[in-house]
């Protein structure tokens, strides 16, 4: 019998309506927005199954976008985000789609920033507010929000990889899972990291100087903002 | 654990479940009392508020086809008109206020759900207002529900697409008339005893919103939920035992919950969701 903790009964905090379409939804937006990094000029956020059939009445729609612009699931002005997303000059539309053999509750996010790069998230609301981001960009992934998380891009070189343990290990942060997916034609490689305990904002700067690195992103857990 | 060797524990350390719930949560080495408390005092608050906001000005939901009801339910019971007593009547509005505030995308905590999220908090609060209790007793009550929903989670389901309305309002009625108990100064018996016939008052209860929208029937199910548990309280107060023990109950709920075809289990395909009015309430949601 698993054993649950008092808070996985009463909490969390939340705007409802739902928690699967609200709550799990602003944090499917939120860490889209932190896995791209930037500020972004335009979503593009494609609706797929039970989110695409009830999205207006679980305020869906302004959930995940309330995320992208960086809100808390307990935040009162989800209910505002289309407004926000206007005065802060964000565009974003809304299309429904069939993402194929997917959670019922997922949802992609096609997302060009102010310098003008494109990332693609996809993830799903598996219920309670617990969320999995299944990709970024064409990198599988199985990024539940819980465990702070490690994703580097860089030009595919021996010692890059030692080098990051090696500034984890300085740290005593310990390595829960990574997955590594190589692309020869242009050798680069994508790196993606789960870590147990949580990781500084130095430790991204470093990790994002290492010779060869295209970009780096660290992403804490919301409950630790 | 065994609910028995929880009622066992207490009466020989001479604590309530709600201690009881603080220590086992301390044990699990995440926190410390003093921040569960913190957590807990912080949920309260969002409680209070959830509580009144839509019962002092009509409050409409983002789908636009339900609210308004914890404002005219509060008018009625103000003015002296209801056919219950002070205590259950605010415990009514409460729980309407709390679903319809949920239903506006205003701040709930989720208890054990967002669609059963009136329920303990108008107990607790509505107890706490008419007989003037502490806070920390309002803590310690809420604690006590927790933990009576860790062990029917634990056991069966808390999920409605799972185990149908019975597991949601169901649970979380027996939830809080196992805190009004408390509140009572009932042992952890009779809070058990309350638990046990909210849960029995609640077996087979369907999960069909129409539209699948957190709303119709769902805001009123929180007031019955409510009542549920105040009268559980009440009788296991005055005594009166349950006959079915409350893991048993807890199994015949998960036994029921596997039992219901899934149309009545959150899919929208029955019960009040296939209505020819649901029919036409979806329609004009889309429009």
């Amino acid at each position: 019998m698993e054993s649950l903790s008092l808070f996985d009964i009463t909490g969390p905090i939340m705007i409802g309506p739902s928690s699967s379409h609200t709550a799990g939804a602003v944090r499917l937006g939120k860490i889209a927005a932190n896995l791209v990094g930037g500020t972004i000029k335009e979503a593009k956020i494609h609706l797929h199954g039970s989110f695409a059939a009830t999205y207006r009445g679980h305020g869906t729609d302004k959930a995940l976008l309330a995320g992208i612009l960086g809100f808390n699931p307990s935040d009162e002005q989800i209910k505002d985000s289309p407004a926000i997303a206007q005065k802060r000059g964000l565009h974003y539309s809304i299309i429904t789609a069939d993402l194929g053999d997917v959670h019922p509750n997922s949802v992609k996010f096609d997302i060009t920033l102010t310098n003008g790069q494109h990332h693609s998230v996809t993830g799903s609301s598996l219920g309670g507010g617990r969320i999995i981001i299944t990709s970024i960009d064409d990198m599988e992934m199985n990024f539940t929000g819980d465990k702070p998380i490690i994703i580097a891009h860089y030009h595919d070189t021996p010692g890059i990889i030692a080098t990051i343990s090696t500034l984890l290990y300085e740290r005593e942060i310990n390595i829960g899972n990574m997955q590594v997916r190589r692309c020869r034609e242009d050798q680069t490689a994508y790196l993606y990291m789960e870590t147990d305990s949580l990781c500084d904002q130095l430790l991204e700067q470093q990790i994002s100087s290492i010779n060869g690195m295209y970009y780096a992103r660290i992403i804490n857990p919301f409950d630790h903002d | 654990m065994d609910y028995r060797e929880i009622i066992t524990y207490c009466h020989a350390n001479n604590i309530t479940l709600g201690q009881y719930a603080l220590q086992s949560e301390v044990k699990r080495g995440d926190s410390t009392a003093e921040k569960i408390k913190t957590r807990f005092a912080e949920m309260l608050d969002v409680m209070k508020q959830s509580t009144s906001s839509a019962a002092n000005k009509p409050l409409i939901s983002v789908s636009k086809i339900s609210g308004g009801n914890a404002y005219k339910y509060h008018q009625y019971q103000q003015n002296g008109d209801s056919l219950l007593g002070e205590l259950a009547a605010n415990a009514v509005t409460k729980a309407l206020s709390t679903a319809e505030t949920n239903a506006a995308m205003g701040k709930i905590v989720a208890c054990p759900t967002a669609g059963s999220s009136g329920i303990v908090p108008a107990a607790i609060l509505a107890c706490g207002e008419y007989f003037n209790l502490k806070q920390d007793q309002l803590i310690d009550a809420l604690m006590a529900a927790s933990l009576i929903g860790k062990l029917i989670a634990e056991s069966a389901t808390i999920s409605g697409a799972e185990g149908g309305c019975q597991a949601e309002t169901g649970a979380a009625a027996a939830m809080a008339a196992a805190a009004v108990c408390q509140l009572r100064a009932g042992s952890p018996e009779v809070c058990f005893y309350a638990a046990a016939i909210a849960i029995k008052n609640s077996l087979g209860l369907v999960c069909d919103p129409v539209g699948g929208y957190v709303e119709i029937p769902c805001v009123k199910r929180n007031a019955a939920g409510v009542t549920n548990a105040l009268i559980a309280a009440d009788m296991a107060l005055a005594g009166i035992i349950s006959y079915i023990p409350f893991d048993e109950t807890v199994t015949a709920m998960s036994n029921i919950g596997k039992m219901l075809p899934s149309a009545l289990k959150e899919t929208s395909g029955g019960g009040l969701a296939a209505t020819k009015t649901a029919a036409a309430l979806s329609g004009k949601i889309f429009n």
